[in-house]
């Protein structure tokens, strides 16, 4: 194949042209995480006058700590529910969007505007609709006799951060799945029926099977969203409690360092958050590559 | 099971009020092959669909042996159908593809182990069970979706143009295949494609369609040799069929020999059809008429060649087949020959054809 090559007049036209995106690179993601490497090898003492070397202590620490540990469970759980929620309620929207004809634009345009909405907004809209004294969810749960209350209940809280968290991913991966089912051919669609299998049958035998790739696409995002974009949300509705019961690891790291003042720990905290990033990433890539079933 | 289709009144206008089929009236009787063939938009897939069950019917009535299917669902029907792009599941191996109709409809695992393997050597695809449709080139694609389509041994075979994706040679290869197939298996089976020498080899019967309606159903040699109207004239038969206007030969040199051997065309004769091999450079026995033409362009291609030529006179272009390799030059003035009974009248303002009784039995045959 031949690829077109441009060649630009002198040698510092390109990087000029390449400055300001490696500037602000540098500035905003690079140095800031250098910064959190070398305060994690620190400890500052109780007023934060000095600060002496203390190695791998920080890590250790996080490592025999329990509420640390809780907090990995608790983002586990975090993550895992609020992928399968907004994936398979997008999924859902989709596969019926997919299936009209004439309002399917409207349709996908009403979709996709929570995705327009700040996460803080979305979390005190939220915090509105399920507060346990005014909101209007727990008024209808309390009807069915169930009693509604994320502020002493800590799986009411996870599901509030949870619900919080999806709804505003299902739009994103609305789309998403929404372009995978139209680059479906119909006519795979129309050999099934004919071959004898019904609308569910298909849906999951064929449909599914080719979105496999949007799927695990959307799979990562979603957990790397959850795990590191979701700190309005839980800031708005429960901020980490009660007891630490949303407390995830992203949340941690802020009640922490500019609550507990640990910057320290804190800081090295951020450093497994950056690594466990990497990770996903480097999985992504790999398995985009092999693109994944078929 | 073997079944005959019927089709009574069929039409179909797509929501947004595209009338596709306009009224067509079918039998196609147990084991019959035949072929629907028309220009591009004609309804041809359409009308497919709405056999298959993809398609609703707005008006009609469809029947698959004595059943009416109008409400059933595609699998329902008991028919199969191959795909212009063949439609294979890219995620399934051949072996799955092929399995997966039997499995829907409950097949045991040992039947359908023996069906696809049966299916799989008469097409010869048993190299390929086990591989993934990308890992296939197109013909063995197409060989991997017709066998789907028997594996399951169904009433009634539908192809939409399902060799339009291969190349020249290979959709010959495949065109002879499938005929041998049918042949075999006696399944009554309904074609589609656009192209008149796939429609007119394969065939037991045409279905010659245009703007929705048919115009014109018989074997293949019937509508060669005596084609209903001026679009079937021209579709059917390559190079197409010569129209003359009467007038052309009815004025200019030569014009009152004519005249004489015209004189009993039926009335309202407006334009002659006449097949470019029915022109003939050498005189025939028998009354016939002689034309001069100026020779514009001289087509090589092998066993045959194409003349296209210019009517002295009215300046009327003319194609002519002739077999072998004439010794003629471009610009040289040519006379040739057609006799009587190898000219086709259609009526001068609705198109059809006239019935010519001159028009003798053998050539029918
Ligand atoms: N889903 C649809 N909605 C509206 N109009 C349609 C639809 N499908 C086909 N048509 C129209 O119906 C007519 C017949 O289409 P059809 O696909 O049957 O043609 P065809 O004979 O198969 O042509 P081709 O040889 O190009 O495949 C065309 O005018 C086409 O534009
Ligand atoms: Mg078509």
């Amino acid at each position: 194949m031949q690829t077109k090559r441009m060649t630009f007049p002198g040698r510092w036209l390109p990087y000029a042209l390449l400055a300001p995106q490696v500037i602000v690179t540098l500035i905003f993601f690079i140095w800031p995480s250098l910064q959190a490497l070398y305060m994690s090898l620190l400890r500052e003492d109780a007023f934060g006058l000095n600060s002496t070397f203390v190695g791998l202590a920080n890590f250790a620490r996080l490592f025999a700590d329990d509420t640390y540990l809780d907090s990995l469970s608790v983002t586990a759980m975090f993550a895992i529910g609020t992928t399968l929620l907004s994936m398979s309620a997008a999924l859902l929207l989709a596969a019926t969007v997919n299936r009209m004809l004439r309002s399917r634009n409207a349709y996908t345009t009403l979709l996709v505007w929570p995705y327009a909405i700040a996460p803080a907004i979305a979390g005190v809209l939220w915090w509105f609709i399920f507060n346990p004294s005014i909101g209007i969810v727990p008024y209808a749960l309390e009807m069915l006799g169930y009693r509604w209350n994320h502020r002493t209940s800590g799986n009411d809280a996870m599901m509030l951060v949870i619900i919080a968290a999806a709804w505003k991913q299902i739009a994103y991966n609305f789309l998403f799945f929404l372009a995978g089912l139209q680059s479906i051919p119909q006519s795979l669609i129309e050999a099934a029926a004919i071959d004898g299998a019904g609308p569910v049958k298909r849906f999951w035998t064929i449909v599914f099977p080719l979105l496999s790739p949007t799927t695990f696409f959307l799979m990562v995002v979603n957990v790397v969203y959850a795990m590191f974009d979701t700190f309005g949300v839980i800031h708005a509705t429960t901020q980490g409690g009660p007891s630490q019961a949303t407390n995830t690891l992203v949340y941690k790291v802020y009640a922490d360092g500019f609550v507990g003042l640990n910057l320290g720990s804190s800081a090295a905290q951020s450093v497994i958050l950056m690594a466990i990033v990497v990770l996903l990433t480097v999985v992504q890539f790999r398995f985009i590559e092999r693109r994944v079933n078929y | 099971m073997m079944a005959s289709i019927k089709l009574e009144g069929l039409e179909k206008t797509y929501p947004g009020g595209v009338q596709a089929v306009k009224g067509v009236d079918l039998e196609v009787a147990d084991g019959e092959f035949v072929v629907l063939v028309g220009p591009s938009g004609c309804g041809k897939s359409t009308l497919l669909r709405m056999v298959a069950g993809l398609e609703t019917i707005s008006a009609g009535a469809l029947y698959i042996g004595k059943r009416r299917v109008n409400e059933l669902e595609p699998a329902q029907r008991d028919i199969a159908m191959v795909f212009q792009n063949y439609a294979l599941y890219p995620h399934m191996t051949v072996f799955d593809n092929l399995a997966y109709g039997l499995k829907n409809r409950g097949f045991k695992r040992d039947e359908i182990r023996r069906r696809v393997e049966e299916a799989a050597r008469m097409l010869e695809i048993e190299a390929f069970l086990p591989r993934k449709p990308r890992q296939l080139s197109g013909g063995q694609r197409q060989r991997v979706a017709m066998g789907r389509a028997l594996v399951r041994e169904p009433a009634v075979f539908l192809f939409d143009e399902p060799l339009s994706n291969l190349d020249a040679k290979l959709r010959v290869q495949m065109r002879v295949e499938i005929k041998r197939l049918q042949r075999r298996l006696k399944t009554t089976s309904l074609y589609v494609t656009h192209d008149q020498l796939e429609a007119m080899t394969l065939g037991d019967r045409l279905v010659v369609l245009n703007g929705g309606r048919i115009e014109q159903v018989g074997t293949p040699m019937e509508i060669y040799a005596r084609p209903a109207s001026l679009f079937v004239a021209t579709f059917i038969g390559s190079p197409a069929m010569n129209l003359l206007p009467l007038g052309a030969l009815l004025s200019g040199p030569g014009a009152a020999s004519h005249g004489a051997l015209l004189g009993d065309l039926p009335p309202g004769t407006g334009i002659l059809g006449i097949r470019p091999d029915a022109l003939r450079l050498e005189a025939p026995h028998g009354p016939h008429l002689t034309l001069s033409a100026t020779l514009e362009l001289f087509e090589a291609a092998g066993a045959e060649s194409h003349l296209h030529v210019r009517l002295a006179g009215s300046g009327q272009p003319l194609v002519i087949r002739t077999a072998g390799q004439p010794a003629v030059a471009e610009g040289q003035r040519l006379h040739f020959h057609i006799t009587r009974d190898a000219l086709h009248p259609f009526h001068r303002e609705t198109g059809r054809r006239l019935d010519d009784t001159l028009k003798t039995k053998e050539q029918a045959a």
